[in-house]
């Protein structure tokens, strides 16, 4: 392995380990005990096959945000868009699941499709807007983020009221993504389906940005907006396709979100999804695989700090703050990477002589 | 109609305040050439160090004690800006990320820290009481819309406002803050110190949220719980609408505040009942993609901002 690749793996696990022992200290510093609050965190993310399933599922949504974001990423630019895209795209296909009545297979085909249409369309137009007059990203996507907001808010109870006011009906058991024999598989778990298509998802991301010259047209453009366009990459279509691909994502995401991880939709709330998958996709170096990885550790840290709340008297916050704490570590992991070069020189330099 | 107006401004104006002061905050960020997206994050740090400032004095202190809360809000927020000072000035770190990662930590953090507190991640605290100025609360039109039931804090933030704009294009300060985020290494060449300038600034910027965030619950809010509703990004925006210069943010802040108001207050005026409640909720988002979509491509960012200065690199 060359020391590049070795260098940057140390670092990510420096990283994490840095936000574990920050973790550790606000405990200590609140008048808790580290070690008991790490046992009970990840005995309740993993201790038995129902928990690793409510693990996998909590992972799922998450997986589609960080691809999502890693992908736009990859073209440069930033998408902070992914609540709104995976609201709406589930709202989208929560609608169908209530609407129409087909078989399971069929209607679930036909909410995918929705989910991903919708949430490429909530993302097309702040990529349209970004390509063609320069209208940054960042903010249009949050705008987009609050009209998803209200679009829900007002739509949800005006047509698909449950027996609450601030939630939907809950879909029907052909719209859910669970099924009888994954929730059996793990003993009664929120497992289903989606972790499947998160699945299929990281490995179409991760083929289509390396092996195919649309991925490469993203990336180039990503990496040098005007050199892309001067070798005759049409930039402002690459950024357009790559936020659809990305609200694509995220729609689908949505989807899991409520009709596979719950099984209605609230309304009032954005997603946190939408912003954890930013560190989701910041902590999986905007890889393909590595999302995978950091959301399913991330999965680990919300499923179980519910148990470690209940066994302790640690507030759950600390699952956040941790993830926080090692998204900041990432950020300044300049610091680590220049203390592990000037280690390895030494190293070096001892064994020449 | 005009009843209406009159009846909103004062809710209008509470609602455009923080976003304000928050967003002329980001300005001398930015300005000094440092994207902040950690506003958000600022303010809800603000909140929180003035929440419980002000609750834990609350019963033994009168009258000065939300002035002291304001306070130990800015120093709070400056404090914490220097988290993401230090990574984008210091580290040349992506500062889209760092900020990112200042407002995941101030939410959690916050809340956290709250709970081993008081049990409750909500902190509730008796704020400022409006009143009417007066001799200007009597001058017609004006009177009614402006200078009656206002926050001691409205003319705070006024005042700072004024500063501001004297502060950046008065003074030398001002000057140099700005050939910061224009042209960093001729501002270096100059002698100017670009890595002091820009600590600063980026200081000044978590003052000011911190403040945002400490108005918001000492005026409409009256709790601390964690979030400051998106206000953060929110100011954000308003200082790209209001192209980077304090005018345009005021104007821009005043605009989101009617809007935002009118769409709260639809229910009790007949007038605007007519209009459904989603429209009115979206109007205002939809307004500023227009602005910014027609704006946008003539604007002018600070030239350096989000870039990393390093000291010798040509």
């Amino acid at each position: 392995m060359s020391f590049h690749k070795q260098k940057e793996g140390i670092t990510l696990l420096a990283t994490i380990l840095l936000g574990l022992a920050a973790g550790a200290l606000f405990m200590m510093l609140a008048g808790h005990d580290p070690l008991s609050g790490y046992k009970f965190l990840f005995r309740g993310g993993l201790m038995n096959l129902e928990r690793v399933g409510n693990t996998l599922a909590t992972a799922t949504p998450l997986i589609f945000t960080g691809l999502s974001v890693a992908f736009a990423f990859k073209t440069g630019l930033f998408n902070i868009g992914a609540a709104g895209q995976m609201l709406f795209g589930g709202f989208c296909a929560t609608a169908v699941g209530l609407t129409w009545s087909l078989d399971k297979p069929a209607l679930l085909f036909a909410m995918t499709l929705t989910a991903m249409l919708a949430g490429a369309l909530w993302a097309a137009l702040p990529g349209w807007f970004k390509a063609r007059f320069n209208v940054h990203e960042v903010v249009s996507t949050i705008m987009f983020n609050w009209m998803a907001y209200w679009l829900v808010y007002y739509l949800v109870p005006l047509y698909f009221k449950g027996s609450f006011e601030t939630e939907s009906r809950n879909i029907p058991l052909a719209a859910s993504l669970r099924t009888p024999w994954l929730s059996q598989m793990f003993d009664g778990s929120y497992m289903n389906i989606g972790l499947v298509l998160a699945l299929a998802a990281v490995a179409f991301c991760a083929f289509l940005l390396q092996r195919t010259t649309l991925g490469f047209e993203l990336k180039a453009v990503g990496f040098n907006r005007f050199a892309a366009e001067y070798a005759g990459i049409h930039a402002g279509r690459s950024i357009v396709v790559s936020m659809m691909l990305a609200g694509a994502l995220a729609g689908l995401g949505g989807m899991t979100l409520y009709c596979g991880y719950a099984t209605n939709i609230q309304i009032g709330v954005l997603p946190s999804q939408g912003i954890d998958g930013i560190a989701v996709a910041l902590l999986g170096a905007n890889s393909p695989w590595g999302v995978l990885a950091a959301a399913i550790f991330f999965g680990v840290l919300y499923s179980g700090k519910g148990f470690m709340n209940a066994m302790t008297s640690i507030p759950p916050e600390i699952a956040d703050t941790i993830i926080a704490t090692i998204i900041y570590f990432a950020a300044t992991s300049v610091l680590l990477e220049k203390f592990l070069s000037r280690l390895w020189r030494k190293q070096q330099s001892e064994e020449g002589a | 109609m005009w009843v209406v107006v009159q009846q909103i401004a004062p809710y209008a104006v509470a609602y455009t305040i923080p976003l304000l002061i928050t967003a002329l905050g980001g300005l001398y960020s930015e300005r000094s050439g440092v994207v902040n997206i950690g506003l958000e994050g600022l303010m809800v740090v603000g909140s929180f160090a003035g929440a419980l400032t002000i609750a834990t004095l609350q019963g033994t202190m009168h009258g000065e004690v939300l002035w002291l809360g304001l306070l130990a809000a800015m120093a709070a927020g400056a404090l914490f800006s220097f988290l993401h000072a230090f990574a984008s000035i210091s580290l040349n770190a992506n500062q889209v990320i760092s900020g990112t990662a200042i407002n995941m930590i101030a939410g959690a953090l916050t809340v956290f820290v709250g709970r081993n507190l008081t049990g409750s991640g909500n902190i509730q605290i008796v704020g400022f009481t409006r009143f009417s100025v007066p001799g200007l609360s009597d001058v017609p039109v004006v009177g009614k819309l402006f200078f009656t039931n206002t926050y001691p804090t409205t003319w705070l933030v006024l005042l700072i406002l004024l500063i501001s704009y004297y502060v950046l294009y008065k003074t030398v300060f001002g000057l140099r803050l700005r050939a910061c985020g224009e042209h960093p290494h001729a501002a270096d060449a100059a002698g100017i110190n670009v890595y002091r300038i820009r600590y600063l600034a980026v200081a000044i910027s978590g003052a000011m949220s911190g403040l945002g965030g400490a108005i918001i619950l000492t005026t409409y809010s009256g709790e601390f719980n964690g979030t400051v509703f998106g206000l953060g990004f929110l100011a954000l925006a308003a200082l790209i609408f209001g192209q980077w210069k304090p005018l345009g943010i005021l104007g821009a802040t005043v605009f989101f505040g009617f809007a935002s108001t009118v769409a709260n207050v639809a229910q009790v005026s007949p007038v605007l009942a007519q209009i459904p409640g989603l429209i009115l909720k979206i109007f205002p988002y939809v307004i500023t993609l227009l602005a910014l979509v027609l704006f946008s491509k003539s604007s002018q960012p600070p030239r350096a901002s989000g870039e990393p200065f390093e000291h010798g690199k040509r």
